[in-house]
């Protein structure tokens, strides 16, 4: 057993120590904090420019006052102001563009334009259709002559956001989100197979530099074949540990400095205050609370609704289960890749063993993406529970309510599983390091599981 | 006393025959040679001992005790087929071999600094082996091979690699290695370090043993009713009814004879038989060298 920590101790300590891991570590959370700053800068960057819209009617003032200032824009209607003229100068007046609406517009959908030298935001582009559609749509009910139209429009004007409670087998009910179930489905199921692909084939590339480098035969006459594979196969889970918790702690870091210092205070108070408020309302929706919820704008409504979800998720489950799978996830893999690495002479002839091993886990994380659509399907119940998929499919399930009974069968079969794998590979794996120069193939590696001693 | 004694062992890789039924004994404190033609089973035997691989039959025994998975701690082995990681440093990587042998790290450190300074390589402490040459390497490796001070030392071609001087330098090691106690396995091609080395040795050819005992009664055995005869000056022989004549060279001044007796003529008549055809400088029973045993037992069996 001590010769088993002086190997992983080698293996963790000759990884760590590369330049390559070092990079990667330091680099990789840097990506990451950039995907999820990014976007929020750019959205804050867009917001900024203030835009003067010009509003020119043709021969009518029918949507006078009709579109809304907002916060990016400002809408000013011009009388008596021919397009035509108004083209040339808009610019030099300090305007962004032009709307001309046209008074068919009641009856053709298309007869308005916005005129301006850059392609206009999606989201000004939506404002104006609304604000004009909404009067339309006003201006046809008028035509009805109905009474007290104003007071009924606004008692009609609603704004729905679905709300899904889930109800687990003690009757306890919990707020749920969909969305945060299909995120944490997605991030749980593509970092095992990120975990297991990369770390498992560094494993393999460990045996071969080993077999064609020839230290393995004075290695073997000190330790016992099994003792170095698991030696390196632990070694290695090691090293993808630290790399995964040094990733955790810098990205939330990262991310932490990033948002403090460049999203303005007022935005984050803001999040944090009305977030209780919202927890209680969301909790007894009656009369008195509703006009609160109502007020509150709706970005806000719903992030503390995420956030919600987010804590009602089973936090204990998930991280006892991702530990299980992804251990023994990646024990087997990492045993099969140690015995291809035994069994091939260099990199280029692990292809053809490659092949089948990949086939699983790419199937195990496209079901995972399908599971994400429909979690209870027959596909994502069967594929949890077969071990070679299972640790990805079974994470992607986790957060949307598994039985007890399912994962209990599915980490059974799992262990079961991983065991008979080591103990194969490991016979594979003995034989396998002293061949040379032969190409071997899957009959040749069958053979070599019925050798004795 | 034998040191290692391996019984009737048998191994057989899918439907090939690699060792059929072995025996060798390796008395304590000599050099045996372990020979035999590339394929012959021996790099198998090797991996027996060092219990790499497991034989179907037959016994293996160290100091008259069964060979047992912890006794490799007292077993040195240099495979033929040897390498070092090229990305670690000298120094740390003989420290870890010596840790998978059982060394403390403390004990390692003290004992790898004298060998190191002994074969004035501790210059090569921090440096990675990829910068080092082939013969650097195999010099670090035999350290690495002896540094547990093992009883059952095995060297697969452990000269390969080196130039005559280093060849030097560690065959006196191995010769001191000897005289310190330990019991030395030595698998080669080369057959004159065989000569120079080895006190016994065994022959193995297609999985079987062919020839065994100590070198010198190997020689003189192979050697028995050969002699090899020197005249001064160019003269040639006919073979008789008592001799043969098996090889005559002749260079400007000598003429060098191998003769082959067929009936129980003494030295004493074929000496005097051969005095007639000219000046005889020397007379002696022929020692034919390892090569030409090696190479006539083996054409013999094909």
């Amino acid at each position: 057993m001590n010769k088993i920590s002086v190997i992983i101790k080698r293996e963790y300590i000759t990884r760590v120590r590369k330049k390559s891991f070092i990079i990667m570590t330091i680099l990789a959370p840097l990506l990451m904090a950039a995907i999820i700053t990014v976007p929020t800068l750019i959205m804050m960057s867009q917001g900024g420019e203030f835009k003067k819209i010009a509003v020119i009617e043709d021969s009518s003032d029918l949507f006078k006052g009709v579109i809304k200032n907002t916060k990016d824009a400002e809408f000013v209607y011009l009388e008596n102001t021919k397009v035509e003229d108004f083209k040339k100068t808009f610019e030099k007046e300090g305007y962004y563009g032009i709307l001309y609406i046209s008074p068919e517009l009641v009856n053709t959908p298309n007869a308005v334009q916005l005129i301006s030298k850059q392609q206009p935001a999606i989201g000004l582009l939506q404002h104006i259709e609304n604000s004009l559609k909404k009067e339309i749509e006003k201006q046809k009910l008028l035509a009805y002559k109905i009474e007290n139209l104003d007071e009924i429009m606004k008692n009609v004007e609603t704004n729905v956001s679905v709300q899904t409670i889930k109800i687990d087998s003690s009757g306890v009910v919990k707020k749920t989100s969909t969305g945060i179930a299909m995120a944490l489905a997605y991030l749980f199921g593509f970092l095992m197979y990120m975990l297991v692909f990369i770390f498992g084939a560094q494993v393999m590339r460990g045996v071969i530099e080993e077999k064609t480098s020839r230290v393995v035969e004075v290695i073997i006459s000190s330790v016992k074949p099994i003792q170095l594979m698991m030696g390196k196969i632990i070694g290695i889970a090691l090293v993808g540990l630290t790399q995964f918790f040094i990733w955790i702690f810098l990205t939330v870091g990262i991310v932490t400095v990033l948002k403090t210092t460049l999203l303005p205070k007022s935005n984050v108070a803001e999040i944090s205050q009305s977030m209780p408020q919202n927890l209680m309302s969301g909790n007894q929706q009656d009369a008195a609370t509703t006009t609160q919820t109502t007020e509150m704008s709706p970005q806000l409504a719903e992030f503390s609704r995420l956030f919600d979800s987010a804590m009602n998720q089973p936090w204990g489950l998930i991280i006892v289960c991702f530990i299980f799978y992804f251990i023994t996830g990646y024990l087997l893999y990492a045993s099969v890749f140690a015995a291809i690495g035994s069994a091939v002479d260099n990199e280029t002839e692990t292809q053809q063993f490659m092949l089948p091993v990949t086939i699983p886990i790419i199937l195990a994380l496209m079901v995972a993406m399908g599971t994400m659509q429909n979690p209870e399907s027959s596909l994502s119940f069967w594929c949890s529970m077969i071990p070679l998929t299972s640790p990805i499919v079974m994470m992607a399930r986790i957060p949307f309510g598994v039985p007890y009974w399912q994962i209990g069968v599915s980490m059974v079969l799992m262990v079961v599983t991983f065991g008979a794998f080591v103990w194969m590979a490991a016979k594979v794996y003995r034989t396998g390091i002293l061949m040379y120069g032969k190409k071997t193939s899957w009959k040749e590696m069958w053979k070599w599981l019925r050798y004795s001693g | 006393m034998a040191l290692f004694e391996a019984k009737n062992v048998t191994k057989q890789y899918g439907d090939k025959l690699a060792l059929d039924n072995v025996s060798m004994s390796v008395p304590e404190q000599c050099i045996y040679g372990l020979l035999g033609p590339n394929g012959a089973g021996k790099t198998t035997l090797i991996r027996i001992i060092n219990q790499i691989t497991g034989p179907d039959s037959g016994e293996l025994f160290l100091n008259g005790k069964k060979l047992i998975p912890s006794d490799v701690q007292v077993i040195g082995y240099l495979p033929e087929e040897r390498g070092l990681y090229k990305k670690m440093k000298v120094g740390e990587q003989a420290l870890y071999f010596a840790q998978l042998k059982g060394l403390s790290k403390a004990e390692a450190m003290k004992r790898l600094k004298y060998w190191f300074k002994k074969l004035d390589i501790i210059d090569w402490w921090g440096k990675k082996v990829e910068e080092l040459s082939k013969g650097m390497q195999q010099k670090v490796q035999f350290v690495t091979t002896i540094l547990h001070e093992p009883k059952l030392l095995i060297f697969d071609e452990p000269f390969t690699g080196f130039d005559p001087l280093n060849t030097k330098i560690v065959k006196n090691e191995i010769l001191f290695l000897r005289e310190r106690g330990a019991t030395i396995i030595f698998s080669t091609h080369n057959m004159e370090s065989v000569e120079e080395l080895c006190d016994n040795i065994t022959l193995i050819d297609k999985a079987k043993t062919i020839l065994e005992g100590s070198v010198n009664e190997i020689r003189s055995k192979w050697a028995a009713n050969e002699y090899d005869l020197v005249f001064d000056g160019n003269v040639k022989i006919e073979g008789n009814g008592h001799y043969n004549v098996l090889n005559q060279q002749t260079d400007n001044k000598k003429s060098i004879i191998r003769l082959k007796t067929t009936s129980d003529i003494t030295t004493n008549d074929i000496l005097q038989n051969l005095m007639k055809s000219g000046k005889i400088i020397s007379f002696n029973p022929a020692l034919p060298s390892m090569n030409e045993i090696f190479i006539r037992v083996i054409e013999a069996r094909n």
